[in-house]
This record gives structure tokens, C-alpha cells and sequence, in this order.
């Protein structure tokens, strides 16, 4: 049975531990290409978990329509969040770094989402419906791809078509070339004629619905339930922040090193402690090494990004960060 | 203009005679209120450890009603931040705090926030360093793990139980040996795969724990750490499922088997009575199945009469003191014979209970190594 060996094991739980963490990176990058950096996404995700439990336990109807509408409603209170970021960047032109920090600190496990889960009750409450895996097309026991690629929830599909989308809208629409332009060269796209604050405004919104549904991945699917604190997304939105660097801006990019991610902070660790190969030196299989993993391997990626050829194709949206202002153009 | 100077002075004046009226009012009423103050690490309803404590301290608000004032810190999940709370509960007046974690008032500077408060009354779960003004208090959960061992033994058909766990703590690696030995008594031979998380209370990786136990060829698991992730997981995948420091039952009511429980209440409500009639003394309290301390929570569907029975002569052998799980012979994983035929690691006398709090081997049939490393602090 090569599908219980550790490689395919590890492979799809990259899967199911990437796909919130994709989530979060696409709708940073959406906001990033408009120009708007968000270092809020660890509290949008936060807040998204706990109101898409919240429509779980909540609302009426049968479970399948329940799910989907928990989806929505954590996508709706992550724009909301994104709101609070846009209001301030783009219409007050605060800072973005200092802004988005505010907003994970705000939201985060210590404030917003904390007080919203303890408000409405969604503690220590098993969970009434769960995105569970789908068979897809009965694949689910093919040799190696079967477990990785047909047996996930549909949050890690949609993500798949959402990948496809957001690389299609930003490089074959006139909608995301004009994005790319407001966030490349803003005063141009002004002189060009189009509206820098709507176009900010809607990435940023879209990026923060995006960032929640990345949290309700946690909520609904991969450990269905609310708890205080933050050990729920546990650091998922920091790392989309720096994978939307690793992967150039690029969301095809973001794919592959949201699993990468995924692996190293979900399956890895527990499973090569689980197996306990004989292969394996005792000190790589410590949980304190395994532990460590995505932030050595954030360290080892940041450092060939920093090096000159990396820097050369890098492609960071040059007006990054920079509130626009019209008369300073 | 003159008169509005006149004017604002008196506004000023009154302000602060309303405020020193308010001052002393306050005072006065602290005077009569008992301060108590609980610090967790984990938040206040995790569905574990955090909320077993938090259950303790509303009974004590509750029998004592106004004659005390409780608070709760909760998400202290470093203990470097312990003196920064410590220090703002003394300024608003608690008299009496109870650190729930290991390491929140030992090692480092932890561990002289007594001499630095030395009209507070401090009490540490778990821990070993008794002060003036300072206990320590913990209960022999590793008897009731052990009896929860027993129904995951009675529940495993393959002989491999999955063992979720926090800390290479001696605390947590006395409880994995307590469980892997009931687990042998139901199943003998039976394996027990550990799994560290390396947190206390983390639901995700709590869940990626249990999927690669399953993975790995358990059927039954177990757990040492705070939340019902696991069982979450358990019952949706069919794996029976015995929990840790709460009753969980309604996260796995199909699967789920029992769980070894506190009940801190008691003992909180005994030791802030002393402390409000001054006759609070420093000690180490370790409770037992006898004093109520620590119990076994109700059974899931699928436990059998069989099993029930077997568990409950065992409950009581260890209520009568006839049976203690770690007596000799135990060898641990290298075959190595660590408690000789006739000796026992007995609580009550100091070579026991530094026995097992020191405890940094695992039985045999543990599948797994413990770390050397400290929880963060």
C-alpha cells in the first residue's frame, strides 16, 4: 500500500494544511498588486474563523447549504476587516505597516476574535456540520495521487480554480493590467483615468474576504471548532505574507510554496514523528527540530530571494506601501 | 475672567474631594472582599485543563459569594509573561493567586516572585517549589490515566494506541507510562505510539497529531494535551478516542471512552478559607482518587460491562492503597528494569513523589523518544 507510505501522507496533508495558507497569500496578493501592503492577515483569518463557525452553528437549513453560507459569511466579515485597513490607507493615507499590524492586533487572538467567539458561545461546542473529504470522481484510492489530489474538502478545490482565476484576471483582463498599473506606477494609471482609491479599496476588500475564508479553513474543515486565543490559525497568515515574496507576486507561485508551507507546519513534523524511521538521525526527528522547519526554511528562502539574480526578476509592485496622493505626484 | 479662575479652582477642588471620598470608599470595600486571582494557560473554556481550573474557581465564587472576588488571566502561554501579570493583580489588590502551569512561579525570575510579594498568597499546580508563602498542589492523575489506559486497551483491536502529548515533561512523560501500563493491562503486549506537540493547546496541531497516529496503524488514541481537536477527528473517522483533564464526551459521543479528571474545586475552596481565617500554611498537596481529586469521567457507549468491571476493581484497589500502577517490576523501552519486583513509586513518601516528578524514561511498549527540553518559560 504505497498510499499509507509517508511521502503520500506528508503530500496530502501539504494539501489540506497549504490550502488556508493559499488563501490568505492570494488575497494579499490582490491587495500587494494594487499597491497596498496588508500585515493584518493573521487577525482577518482569526476573525473569519470564528463567524464562519459562528454561520455553522447558527444558521438554518441543511448542512450542505449551511457550509457554503459559513464560507460566505467568514469571506464577508474578512472584508470588513479589510475595510477597517482600506479606510485607513488608502482614504486617511496612514501607514500601511503600522495599520496592518493594528488590525492583526486588534483582531487577533487577544481582541476582536477572541471577544466575538466568548460573545456568541462558540467555545468548548462540538462542531454541528464539518467540510469533510470528497471522493472525488471515486479516485480516492488511486496509487499516490488518489489521496493527495481526490480526497480533500472542497475548500482545497475552489482554491484550484481561484489560483487559475487570479493569475488569468491579473495578467489576460484589462482589469488586472489597470490593477498592475495602480500598483506599479499609481500617478500614471491616475493620468490614465482610473480611480486609484475604488481600485485599492476593492483588492484590499477582496483580499481580506479572501483572507477569511483562509481562516474558516480551520474552522470548518481542517480542525472544525472554535477555540479563544490564536493557536487556531497559529501563524497561517504570517507565512501567506511572506509567501506572496517567495513566489514573485505571482499567484501560480503561491501555489506550490503555500504547500511547501503546508507541509512543513502540518503533516511533516507529526508524521515523521509518528513513523519514527530508523533512517531518519534522532535529532531530525526531535519535535523541537520539526517545529522549527518553516521559519528555518522562511530564513533559507529569504536568503536566495535576497541574492542578486533572485532580486533582478523579483517584481515587487514598485509603488508598494506608498499612499497616493494626487498632488504629490 | 476673574471669577472663572474662582470658579474653575472650585471644580477642581471638588473633583478631587470626590475623588478621595471615592478612593476610601474603594479602599473600605476592599478591606472586606477577599481578592482571589487564577492564572491559566490556555483560555478560560478550552474544553481541558484551563477550563477544568476555571470550574474550581466559579465554585469557590460560588460558596463563598461576596465574602470573595475572583479573576481569571488567561492565554498566559509563555511564562515570561507571568511577573508582568503577577505584578498588575498585587496592584489591584489580590491577595491570593493561583498560577495553574508548571514553571509560572519556578525557574528564573518566576521562581522569586514570592520574595518579591511577600504578603501574597501563591499557589502553583504542578510544580515543586514551596515558600513561606508559597504551596504547591497537583493530584495523582497518573492513577486515573492509568484506569483510562484500560478501556483504550479493552478498545484496541490491532494493539496500537496513538498517544497525543505536550511536553517531554516528567509530568507528561509519568502520565504516558501510567497510560501505556493500562492500556497493557486490558491489551497485553499492546503498543503505545507518542506523538509530542510541543504545545499545550493547539487544535491544528492536535488534529495533524491524531491523522498521523491513525496513519501510522493506531486504532484507539489517547491524549495528554488540552483541547478535543483529536476527538473531533476520532469521531468522524471512527476511532475510539480517550480524552484528557475534562469530560469531552459531547466533541465524540460516539467514540468516545472516558477520561481521567480534576476536580480542583475542592481544594481551592479549602485553601482560600484558610487563607481569609490566617491559617493558610505553606505545603504540597497531592491529591487521589480518594480525596475526589482527581475521577474518572462517564463512560462513552462503546466501553463494555467487561471493561467496566475490570476498571472499577482496579479503581478501588488503588482507593484502598493495595494497587499502585508503578510498582515493581517495570522495565522501560531498552528492557532496562527501572522499579525492581517490591518497590513502588509511592506519592506519599518524598523518594516517591521526587521519583515521579523527575521522570524522564518511558515504559516499554512505547513507541517514541522524550525530548529533554523544558516547556517555554
Amino acid at each position: 500500500m504505497i498510499n499509507s507510505s509517508l511521502m503520500v501522507l506528508v503530500l496530502s496533508q501539504a494539501v489540506t494544511y497549504g490550502t488556508p495558507i493559499l488563501f490568505a497569500a492570494l488575497g494579499e496578493l490582490l491587495a500587494e498588486r494594487s499597491g497596498v501592503l496588508n500585515l493584518g492577515v493573521e487577525g482577518m483569518m482569526l476573525v473569519g474563523a470564528v463567524m464562519g463557525f459562528w454561520a455553522v452553528q447558527r444558521a438554518p437549513g441543511p448542512g450542505s447549504l449551511v457550509l457554503v453560507l459559513a464560507v460566505l459569511t467568514a469571506a464577508f466579515a474578512g472584508a470588513l476587516m479589510g475595510l477597517i485597513h482600506a479606510f485607513l490607507v488608502v482614504t486617511l493615507r496612514a501607514s500601511q505597516i503600522v495599520s496592518g499590524l493594528a488590525l492583526t492586533i486588534f483582531a487577533g487572538g487577544l481582541g476582536l476574535s477572541s471577544y466575538l467567539g466568548n460573545d456568541l458561545g462558540l467555545a468548548d461546542v462540538p462542531p454541528k456540520y464539518q467540510l469533510g473529504q470528497i471522493n472525488v470522481f471515486g479516485l480516492k484510492n488511486v496509487s499516490v495521487v488518489g489521496p493527495i489530489l481526490f480526497n480533500q474538502s472542497a475548500l482545497v478545490y475552489a482554491s484550484w480554480a481561484l489560483t487559475i482565476a487570479v493569475a488569468l484576471y491579473l495578467s489576460r483582463t484589462r482589469f488586472g493590467l489597470n490593477v498592475r498599473a495602480v500598483g506599479e506606477s499609481p500617478g500614471a494609471a491616475d493620468a490614465m483615468g482610473i480611480n486609484i482609491a475604488v481600485y485599492r479599496y476593492a483588492h484590499v476588500l477582496g483580499g481580506g474576504a479572501l483572507a477569511g475564508v483562509g481562516g474558516a479553513c480551520f474552522s470548518l474543515s481542517i480542525t472544525p471548532g472554535w477555540t479563544a486565543g490564536d493557536s487556531l490559525v497559529g501563524g497561517a497568515g504570517w507565512i501567506a505574507i511572506a509567501l506572496v515574496i517567495f513566489s514573485f507576486w505571482r499567484a501560480e507561485l503561491c501555489l506550490v510554496g503555500a504547500y511547501l508551507f503546508g507541509a512543513l507546519s502540518g503533516g511533516l513534523p507529526a508524521a515523521i514523528q509518528a513513523h519514527n524511521y530508523k533512517a531518519i538521525p534522532t535529532f531530525f526527528k526531535t519535535p523541537e527540530f520539526l517545529n522549527a522547519l518553516p521559519y528555518l526554511t522562511t530564513v533559507i528562502v529569504l536568503v536566495i530571494i535576497a541574492s542578486g539574480w533572485a532580486k533582478r526578476r523579483l517584481g515587487a509592485p514598485a509603488a508598494l506601501g506608498i499612499p497616493y496622493v494626487r498632488e504629490e505626484r | 475672567m476673574r471669577k472663572r479662575k474662582h470658579l474653575l479652582v472650585g471644580v477642581v477642588m471638588l473633583l478631587a474631594v470626590a475623588a478621595l471620598a471615592l478612593a476610601t470608599s474603594v479602599s473600605a470595600k476592599q478591606a472586606s472582599v477577599f481578592k482571589v486571582a487564577w492564572i491559566y494557560p490556555g483560555p478560560h473554556n478550552d474544553g481541558g485543563w484551563s477550563q477544568a481550573h476555571d470550574a474550581g474557581r466559579l465554585y469557590v465564587q460560588k460558596m463563598l459569594g461576596s465574602k470573595v472576588q475572583t479573576t481569571y488571566k488567561e492565554n498566559v502561554f509563555s511564562n515570561a509573561s507571568v511577573p508582568q501579570i503577577v505584578a498588575g493583580l498585587v496592584r489591584d489588590g489580590y491577595q491570593m493567586i493561583f498560577a495553574t502551569s508548571f514553571g509560572m512561579l519556578e525557574l528564573g525570575v518566576n521562581g522569586q516572585l514570592w520574595k518579591k510579594y511577600p504578603k501574597v498568597l501563591f499557589e502553583q499546580a504542578t510544580g515543586q517549589q514551596i515558600e513561606k508563602n508559597q504551596s504547591e498542589y497537583f493530584g495523582a492523575a497518573e492513577d486515573t490515566i492509568y484506569l483510562s489506559g484500560m478501556a483504550a486497551g479493552a478498545a484496541t483491536k490491532k494493539g496500537v494506541v496513538g498517544y497525543v502529548a505536550a511536553f517531554g515533561i516528567p509530568e507528561v512523560v509519568r502520565h504516558t507510562n501510567a497510560f501505556t501500563l493500562g492500556v497493557q493491562a486490558t491489551h497485553p503486549g499492546a503498543k503505545v505510539k507518542l506523538l509530542w506537540t510541543n504545545s499545550w493547546f493547539s487544535p491544528p496541531k492536535e488534529t495533524s497529531a491524531a491523522q498521523n497516529l491513525v496513519a501510522a496503524g493506531a486504532d484507539v488514541l489517547g491524549q495528554n494535551v488540552d483541547s478535543p481537536a483529536a476527538g473531533v477527528y476520532a469521531e468522524k473517522h471512527g476511532i475510539p478516542w480517550a480524552g484528557y483533564d475534562s469530560n469531552a464526551q459531547k466533541f465524540a459521543p460516539k467514540q468516545w471512552l472516558t477520561a481521567s479528571v480534576y476536580n480542583w474545586g475542592q481544594y481551592y475552596l479549602s485553601r482560600v478559607k484558610a487563607a481569609m481565617a490566617g491559617t493558610w500554611k505553606p505545603g504540597f498537596y497531592y491529591g487521589s482518587i480518594k480525596d475526589g481529586f482527581t475521577a474518572l469521567a462517564p463512560y462513552g457507549p462503546s466501553v463494555s460491562a467487561k471493561t467496566k468491571a475490570l476498571i472499577a476493581a482496579k479503581e478501588k484497589a488503588i482507593e484502598a492503597g493495595t494497587f499502585n500502577e508503578f510498582c515493581g517490576p517495570v522495565y522501560d523501552q531498552a528492557g532496562k528494569l527501572r522499579i525492581p519486583k517490591g518497590k513502588c513509586l509511592d506519592p506519599r513518601t518524598p523518594s516517591g513523589i521526587n521519583a515521579l516528578y523527575s521522570m524522564q524514561w518511558l515504559v516499554k511498549g512505547v513507541i517514541g523518544s522524550v525530548s529533554h527540553v523544558p516547556p517555554p518559560g
